[in-house]
Formats: structure tokens, C-alpha cells, sequence
């Protein structure tokens, strides 16, 4: 059992999420920065899927009841086990009773703490995943609250303790370059529209949610119009609504939407404009498809090794 | 990774029947790779696994099958019938649309419930339903200052647009009504109640019966009428 003492400002159960239901305007929901979710859990031992906490900004305290290992991954927080600081990124064993720390995030915005077994929550159309927005999965829907008490499921009996070499941790880079495939609507925009938005620093501003990132910097102007008939929106897809900011949007965002599109970020990026915090400045760059999926099998790659193993990602 | 297949750039039910056409066709031939498919008015958002297929295989046989759209037969499409209460107190614009058509309010309610609406797909929020089939004679421009808060069931009129509110969100269309059913429930093991090409009715109902209706779904034993 682990009891929560402080949740944090907005801490979630994730697994991978719920494939399958955008058709029905449910997102799939799961991590932001799926690397590090999935790296958390293989370090204690647990399938890719397994369920755990996704924090923002500030990490929780929590203490449990019964021995258990955790690993603690994404954001670069301060990690203490009964006050005594602990590592991030690898194997932490918990002996019965222990209280654990997570503290405010110096880089990165989203943590992720994995638990030994998953944890127990009962699943929504096939998934633990939490949609805030949509009251569904996770602890009853919602973010974890102060006196909540989560259960973990069996964990298998021997696992090896691991920590990432300081190579296979995945850098949090003051300016990330983002890269992105031009469209679907990029034709809806001016010349100097699309050189502005892959020439300037846009800036990441506080109101970004598990929704959408949204960004601030040189107008984005659009040639004819910035509505269009509603179309799906994919992961990672830049909208521009009127005033020609970008909102990237993310695992839990609306299924279909009227505004143009001017490009998408390939999923291999994903993770990493999610860890960028408000006030800090992302560029982006375009790249074909091709170089977008050969770019994918790299992240596969990557993973699979800083993981110990292949995944399905 | 995802492709945007495009069927047209209009808002019709020839369109949008080719893009459910299309999505039918794609399930039906268990297309390699294809993890989910979103259609919307004109266009199939297909989510594939770049794992499992190639980029350019997967625009041939997409390409193929939107030929196929055009002739394809669509499996025989559901009739849902939803309760609606047209009550002032729940259609907050009834009067005013009424006025606003040259229609008295009883009028606008028998035109607005004999008509039968085509969805044309669901999607921005969960279980939102975006139908056709409004009569002309009801089509009005949107409001000019939307809502903050449209509460949940929610029936609202907008140019020949229909909607129902799924969940309570901000909005801009006439609100005539609302169903005491929940078009999203997340606490049900369905969560969504109405799918792409549903055709739905709605049978318009007196404030006592929407407050009987309203208890049995909250008590979920209520099923709405699908035929």
C-alpha cells in the first residue's frame, strides 16, 4: 500500500494509455514523455504498460507499507528515501514503512515514478491511463489528492537493481530543436509564416497542459484564413489559431479540430517538448517523412538500450 | 505516426459518407499497420505503425480503397432515439429563436423533432456528436456571443449544424432542449453512446418525464431506444 502525504501540484496515474477511441473523442492519454515512463518501469522490473505516477513540476511524498523497489525518471528532481537523497534513473529499494520525497523539478517539468508490480487501479476501455479532461481511469478520473492510498499490483520475486550510465540519460537541452513534418494545412500559410516558425525561438508559456504545449513567439501567418472544415488532429500536430501562435498538442487532445495545422512533430519529439518548461525557448526544424521515420527507429533504438531490452514502442 | 486522407473540402453527406466508406473498407480488409482510424466531415485520420508498414505501401492501398469509397455499401446504419425536453427552462433559446425564425415555439420543436439527423462523426470532446439533417426552415447563424458554460445534454442548433453537448464546455449554438441521456459516461463500460453514421431522432418529452428519465440514467438503468 502506499499512502500519499502531499500529491503535488498534479500527479496521475498513466500507463501506456487507450489506443482505439479517438473515433468516439476519447485521447489516449498515458505519459507525455513515454522514454522515460517506460525506462522507470523496466528499472523495477515491470512490463512497458505497468501503471505509475506522471507529476508536474513538483513530485509528491508518499511512504509504503510493505518493501517494494521504485525508480524515479524524467524531470531532474531532488529524490530523498527517509531523508536521505536517492537516485534518479535507477533502482530504489524500499524497506517497510519508508517515505519518500520528490521534490521540485531544476530541469524538465514531468517526473515519473514507477512502482514494483504496477499500480492496482481498476481499467477504463482497457486502460489505467488518467484523462483529466474526460473524468476517466486512473483514481477515479482525477489527480491524486493528499490521504490517498494506492495499491500496487503482485510484482515478480527477483529483479536486478539497475542504474543508467550517465550516457543513456536523456539530456533536458536548455533550447531542444523540435522535429517536424510540415501539414497538413502548411499551404494555408504566408512564405514568411512558415521561415518565421523554423527560424525563431518560440517559447513555452505556463498555460501548456497534458493537452496541448502552448507556444509564443513571431506570428505564423496564415495565407488564406485560419479555420478550416474540422479534420482529426494527430499527436503532436501545431495548430495556429488566428493569432498565429503554435499549440502542439499532446496525448490528451481533442479528437477532431476547425483550426489550420501548419506541421506535426514526430513522436520521437514528443517527450522532449513536454519536458520544456514555461519561459524556456524550443525551435523547430522540418524534416521528411522519410528522415521522420528513420529518426522513430533511432528512438526505438535508444530506448530499447538505456531500457536492458527491445520494446514495442 | 499518422496520415490525413482527404475526400473533399465540403461539409455534405456524399463526402462524409465516402470517408466512413472509406474507414468501413479499411477495417474490413484488416489493413496491415493501421492502428486507428478518426473520421471527421471530410477527411480519415489514419494512425499507423511504421513498424508494420511503409510509408508509401500504406498511401498505395489508402489510395486504392478511396477509390473504392464512392461505390462502397456501408453496413445498415442504427436509429437512436433520444428524449428531448424543450422546457424554457432547459432550451435557454428557444423563445428567442423562435422569434428569431417567425416560428412559435411549438412550431420550431415539431420541426426540429420530426427531422431525422445524420452523424456525421463524433469527436472535439467525448461522445459530441456533429449531425446533419437540420430543415432549412430552422437554420439560423450562430449565437454572437457564445456561452462559458453549456451544461451537459444540451440540444443546440448552429447554421445547418446539430449538436449535442457531451460534456458541460463553453459553446455557441441555440440551445433548444436538452436529453436527460448521457452521450458520455465515463463511469459506464461504454462510455460514448453515439458513433459515426448513427442516424438519431429526438422524441420530444414534458419536464416530469425528463426528470423520470433523468433518475433511471443516473441510476444507469435507463437504455435509450436503438433500433
Amino acid at each position: 500500500m502506499i499512502r500519499v502525504t502531499d500529491p503535488g501540484p498534479q500527479t496521475t496515474v498513466q500507463d501506456l494509455g487507450r489506443a482505439g477511441h479517438l473515433r468516439s473523442g476519447i485521447p489516449p492519454s498515458g505519459p507525455v514523455d513515454v522514454r522515460a515512463f517506460v525506462i522507470a518501469n523496466r528499472l523495477v522490473g515491470n512490463p512497458d504498460n505497468a501503471a505509475g505516477l506522471e507529476c508536474t513540476v513538483l513530485g509528491p511524498r508518499f511512504t509504503v507499507e510493505a518493501a517494494c523497489t521504485i525508480a524515479v525518471t524524467g524531470a531532474e528532481a531532488p529524490v530523498t528515501v527517509n531523508d536521505e537523497p536517492a537516485a534518479q534513473w535507477a533502482t530504489l529499494e524500499l524497506a517497510p514503512g519508508a517515505s519518500v520525497r520528490i521534490g521540485a523539478a531544476r530541469a524538465g517539468v514531468r517526473i515519473y515514478v514507477a512502482f514494483s508490480g504496477g499500480l492496482d487501479v481498476p481499467t477504463a476501455l482497457g486502460s489505467r491511463a488518467t484523462y483529466l479532461r474526460g473524468r476517466l481511469g486512473g483514481l477515479e478520473g482525477r489527480s491524486l489528492r493528499r490521504g490517498d492510498v494506492l495499491r500496487r499490483l503482485p510484482a515478480p520475486a527477483s529483479r536486478l537493481a539497475r542504474r543508467l550510465t550517465a550516457a543513456q540519460i536523456p539530456a533536458l537541452e536548455k533550447e531542444p530543436e523540435i522535429r517536424v513534418v510540415l501539414g497538413p494545412q502548411a499551404d494555408r500559410f504566408t512564405a514568411e509564416g512558415i521561415a518565421a516558425f523554423l527560424s525563431s525561438p518560440y517559447e513555452m508559456l505556463p498555460q501548456s497542459d497534458r493537452m496541448g504545449a502552448r507556444l509564443s513567439g513571431p506570428r505564423i501567418t496564415h495565407s488564406r484564413g485560419h479555420d478550416i472544415v474540422s479534420d482529426g488532429i494527430a499527436l503532436g500536430a501545431i495548430q495556429v489559431p488566428g493569432d498565429g501562435q503554435p499549440i502542439v498538442l499532446l496525448v490528451d487532445r481533442q479528437s477532431t479540430g476547425g483550426y489550420t495545422k501548419v506541421a506535426t512533430v514526430g513522436s520521437f519529439d514528443i517527450g522532449r517538448i513536454g519536458q520544456v518548461k514555461p519561459g524556456q525557448p524550443v525551435r523547430f526544424r522540418a524534416v521528411e517523412v522519410a528522415e521522420a521515420h528513420r529518426l522513430r527507429r533511432q528512438w526505438v533504438q535508444a530506448l530499447a538500450e538505456a531500457a536492458g531490452g527491445p520494446v514495442a514502442a | 505516426m499518422a496520415l490525413s486522407v482527404e475526400l473533399g473540402d465540403d461539409i455534405s453527406v456524399e463526402t462524409n459518407t465516402r470517408v466512413r466508406a472509406l474507414e468501413f473498407l479499411i477495417q474490413q480488409k484488416g489493413l496491415e499497420g493501421v492502428a486507428e482510424t478518426v473520421p471527421s466531415f471530410r477527411s480519415l485520420l489514419v494512425y499507423y505503425d511504421p513498424g508494420r508498414v511503409g510509408y508509401d505501401t500504406l498511401c498505395a492501398s489508402l489510395g486504392a480503397l478511396a477509390e473504392q469509397a464512392s461505390t462502397a455499401v456501408l453496413p445498415p446504419a442504427r436509429l437512436v432515439e433520444l428524449p428531448c425536453c424543450y422546457d424554457p427552462e432547459l432550451g435557454l433559446d428557444l423563445e428567442a429563436a423562435a422569434q428569431r425564425l417567425g416560428l412559435t415555439p411549438d412550431e420550431l420543436i415539431r420541426l426540429h423533432s420530426s427531422a431525422e439527423y445524420l452523424v456525421y462523426f463524433v469527436g472535439f470532446t467525448p461522445g459530441l456528436p456533429y449531425m446533419a439533417g437540420v430543415p432549412e426552415r430552422i437554420q439560423l447563424p450562430r449565437l454572437t456571443t457564445p456561452r462559458v458554460k453549456v451544461p451537459a445534454g444540451s440540444v443546440g442548433l448552429g447554421g445547418a449544424q446539430f449538436c449535442i453537448y457531451s460534456v458541460e464546455s463553453p459553446g455557441g449554438y441555440w440551445l433548444l432542449g436538452r436529453t436527460p441521456v448521457r452521450l458520455y459516461d465515463p463511469g459506464s463500460a461504454e462510455p460514448t453512446l453515439l458513433r459515426a453514421g448513427d442516424r438519431v431522432r429526438m422524441r420530444p418529452i414534458d419536464r416530469a418525464e425528463y426528470d423520470a428519465i433523468l433518475a433511471r440514467v443516473e441510476a444507469r438503468v435507463y437504455r435509450p431506444v436503438i433500433a
